[in-house]
């Protein structure tokens, strides 16, 4: 029998005084190592990436990097940008995103930060945003500090979010991280656009770099992937439909993904004299363009005899309709186009689909289904359109094209004349609202940054929008709690991008969920009027327990305050100006008076002007 | 507070529902306010009956009252209807005539918010 070695005690049924010390006894500490430090490594690869920011809620987890990024890497490219709450750090990378087409990144604690995380990460992956998560995690269970860190450690923190981020990795070498932070940025900056995630071991933040590393690190150049562009062939049938249709329509969601989509789908509509419903996932279609027709959307799909759907979320709901009023307990599907009608799509989504979150909504077959971006489909789409449309249908689509400008004029007085009904309401009506707020800014560079609250689309319908970042979208997943977060990060790229106005209608059930933003956007000096749309209830809601009430031919309970059970936000009623005005904003409200309404806001955007944040508290109708 | 057009609309409705006329003329535009907020139809259509993205407009110049009263008992669309047990005829009579009180919108023509 081999001797056995003192440094090298083997398990045995009775173990002898070293292994029973060894496994009963306090660990050594680890040997000391010298030389320059792995987190300075890894700022230096994050420094390749021009990543602006970094929104972080601090963390033991990624302490060595977070020393690194200030002391070492100057706290410049990327800056810290100090959050209160893991899910406004990936909103307000949400929101930057869609005003500056440039990624941030967030730091979080890889288990209990990511958890608050959570919810944010989702409302990206539904809008197609990328945002770099970067969770920290001391995975080495024999050397990591006992108590809090332990429990803020786990054998693959990822799961959590594998189901809505693009890729994710947990590298193990210095590098290994100077690879999949590359390529993490890669894949998040490749269309569909999504969120992608890093666990970060503190051990190898904290370690040396091995001496065996020293000559051989290096960091990969990173080159922008080409967005996937739809089958050619594909492209020609879809041209040939398009041109040859008598009533055909383009229904966009999230295909301007830059300003130049815009302009694409403005030369798409042209070339065939189509009418465009923008679905509003993003700023597709200028509204002061005659082609614009949300407002005779339902009608016009009604009609339509060729529908092309440009990165739809929802082609389903596009051309069916749910009814939610089934009399046993399910809605009602009904279809709402004329049977034959061609569907063509063109959309990056199923590229990246997965099974278990239900983002990629109901199936919907297509007569031609391109899997591609739009927006980088769309040259080839013109160029065949143009190609295709025969020359003795020229005068027919001129025709077309007069009489949706007819259309066009008329449904815009229908939407004023509904604009003025409740004018002089209080609490205030959300038309008059948007146009109070419109007429302090219709001068200025403006970008509406998030409209969290339902204002009945009005700035949609009635603020002039014809640049990219007059109107951002939603959230995505409709999580609650993106508006507050995720506007103040879009204000922040708007800051840095030359000055331009944010302006932020905010309603009061979303800014409940993390108000600890407003410091932020006055801590770090970031400019932005928000208007609270202050309906004073979680109102979706409100209406949905009314719905279930008449359905079971019961009266909805109210409270002994007569207000909604469970879904108003009353008694007592929360002041957000006092509740901003802690937090380091100008502020003023609540306001009642749609009179008073005009006044404030103007002196709001002359503080907003100088560079401070400011927050109008308004009591609205609820829609 | 009652114009001839509710009287007119209440009449058809009293004679179609069993009413008498002697309660669709006690039609109450303030208990009809109350009924209006307390049966949730500011919900979806606002506190003046304006409606909005969630509901259509109400007021001012309801519809005529038969076809308001047809379709809030019978409706299977995106509105859940409210039967007899939990909206009475005379609280559906009070939000009538609560809706036709509602006064006219100001010309949005006249309104420079809306013609910038």
């Amino acid at each position: 029998m081999p001797t056995r070695s003192p440094a090298q005690p083997r398990s045995a049924l009775r173990p002898d005084i070293r292994m029973a010390a060894a496994e009963t006894g306090t660990p050594k500490e680890l040997a000391k190592a010298t030389g320059p430090d792995g987190s300075d490594f890894m700022v230096d690869v994050i420094k390749t990436l021009d990543i602006a920011y970094v929104c972080s809620n601090p963390a033991s987890s990624f302490r060595a990097l977070h020393e690194s990024l200030i002391d070492y890497g100057g706290n410049t490219k990327p800056e810290f940008i100090t959050c209160t709450h893991e899910e406004s750090s990936v909103a307000m990378g949400h929101g930057y995103f869609k005003v500056t087409g440039k990624p941030l990144m967030m730091l979080c604690h890889g288990t209990v930060g990511l958890q608050h995380a959570t919810m944010a990460i989702y409302n990206a992956w539904c809008d197609r945003v990328p945002v770099i998560c970067i969770g920290g995690n001391d995975i080495d269970a024999a050397h990591r500090a006992p108590g809090v860190p332990t429990f803020h450690s786990a054998q693959d923190i990822n799961a959590l979010v594998r189901d809505f981020t693009k890729w994710d990795d947990q590298p193990v070498s210095l590098q290994h991280f100077a690879q999949s932070m590359v390529r993490a940025y890669k894949i998040a900056m490749t269309p569909p656009h999504e969120p992608v995630m890093i666990a970060l071991d503190l051990g190898l933040q904290q370690e040396p770099i091995k001496a065996h590393e020293r000559e051989s690190l290096y960091i990969p150049k990173y080159v922008p992937t080409a967005p996937a562009q739809a089958d050619a062939n594909a492209i020609r049938e879809a041209a040939r439909l398009l041109a040859n249709a008598e009533r055909p329509v383009i229904v966009a969601d999230r295909a301007a993904r830059t300003p130049a989509g815009v302009k694409l789908l403005v030369e798409l509509a042209e070339a065939l004299q189509a009418p465009v419903i923008d679905q509003g996932g993003r700023m597709n279609f200028p509204n002061s363009h005659y082609l614009k027709q949300n407002a005779r959307g339902a009608a016009l799909i009604s009609n339509a005899d060729v529908i092309i759907g440009l990165e739809l979320s929802d082609y389903w709901a596009t051309v069916n309709r749910f009814v939610d009023n089934g009399l046993d307990g399910v809605g009602v599907n009904e279809t709402v186009i004329k049977p034959g009608t061609k569907l063509i799509g063109i959309s990056s989504v199923g590229l990246v689909t997965k099974s278990n979150y239900q983002d990629f909504q109901r199936f919907q077959s297509l007569d031609v289904d391109m899997a591609g971006d739009a927006e980088a489909s769309l040259p080839a789409l013109i160029e065949a359109v143009k190609a295709a449309v025969p020359s003795d249908r020229k005068a027919a689509l001129e025709k077309r094209g007069a009489d949706l400008k007819k259309a066009w004029g008329e449904a815009h007085e229908r939407t004023r004349a509904a604009a003025a009904l409740a004018w002089d309401a209080s609490p205030i009506s959300t038309a008059r609202l948007s146009m109070e707020i419109y007429a302090q800014i219709k001068d200025l560079d403006y970008s509406l940054v998030s409209s969290s609250g339902n204002v009945s689309g009005w700035p949609n319908r009635l603020w002039k929008m014809d640049k990219h970042h007059n109107w951002l979208g939603a959230s995505g997943g409709y999580g609650v709690g993106y508006g507050a977060p995720a506007a103040i990060g879009a204000a922040l790229g708007n800051r840095d991008t030359g000055g331009r106005f944010s302006v932020n209608i905010q309603s009061d059930g979303d800014l409940m969920y993390a108000p600890g933003v407003l410091w932020t956007a006055a801590r770090h000096k970031i400019p932005i009027l928000s208007v609270m749309h202050n309906n004073r209830g979680y109102h979706q809601e409100v209406m949905h327990v009314q719905r279930l009430a008449n359905r079971r031919n019961r009266v909805a309970a109210l409270g002994m305050d007569r207000s909604p059970i469970g879904t108003s936000i009353e008694n007592p009623d929360i002041d957000y100006a006092s509740l901003a005005k802690s937090m380091g904003y100008w502020s003023a409200g609540p306001i009642k008076d749609p009179a008073e309404l005009g006044p404030t806001l103007k002196k709001a955007v002359e503080v907003v002007k100088s560079g401070q944040p400011a927050l109008v508290d308004v009591w609205t109708q609820p829609r | 507070m009652k114009s001839r057009n509710v009287v007119a609309a209440l009449a058809i409705f009293a004679a179609g529902l069993a009413l008498t006329q002697a309660s669709a003329v006690a039609a109450s535009a303030e208990k009809g306010k109350v009924a209006f907020l307390q049966h949730g139809c500011w919900q979806c259509h606002g506190y003046q009956g304006q409606g909005g993205i969630t509901g259509p407009k109400l007021a001012p110049n309801p519809i005529p009252f038969e076809a308001l009263s047809n379709f809030v008992r019978t409706t299977n669309r995106a509105m859940p209807p409210y039967r007899e047990e939990i909206l009475s005829n005379g609280d559906l009579a009070d939000i009538y005539a609560y809706l036709d009180s509602i006064p006219k919108s100001p010309d949005p023509k006249s309104i420079p918010l809306l013609n910038p």
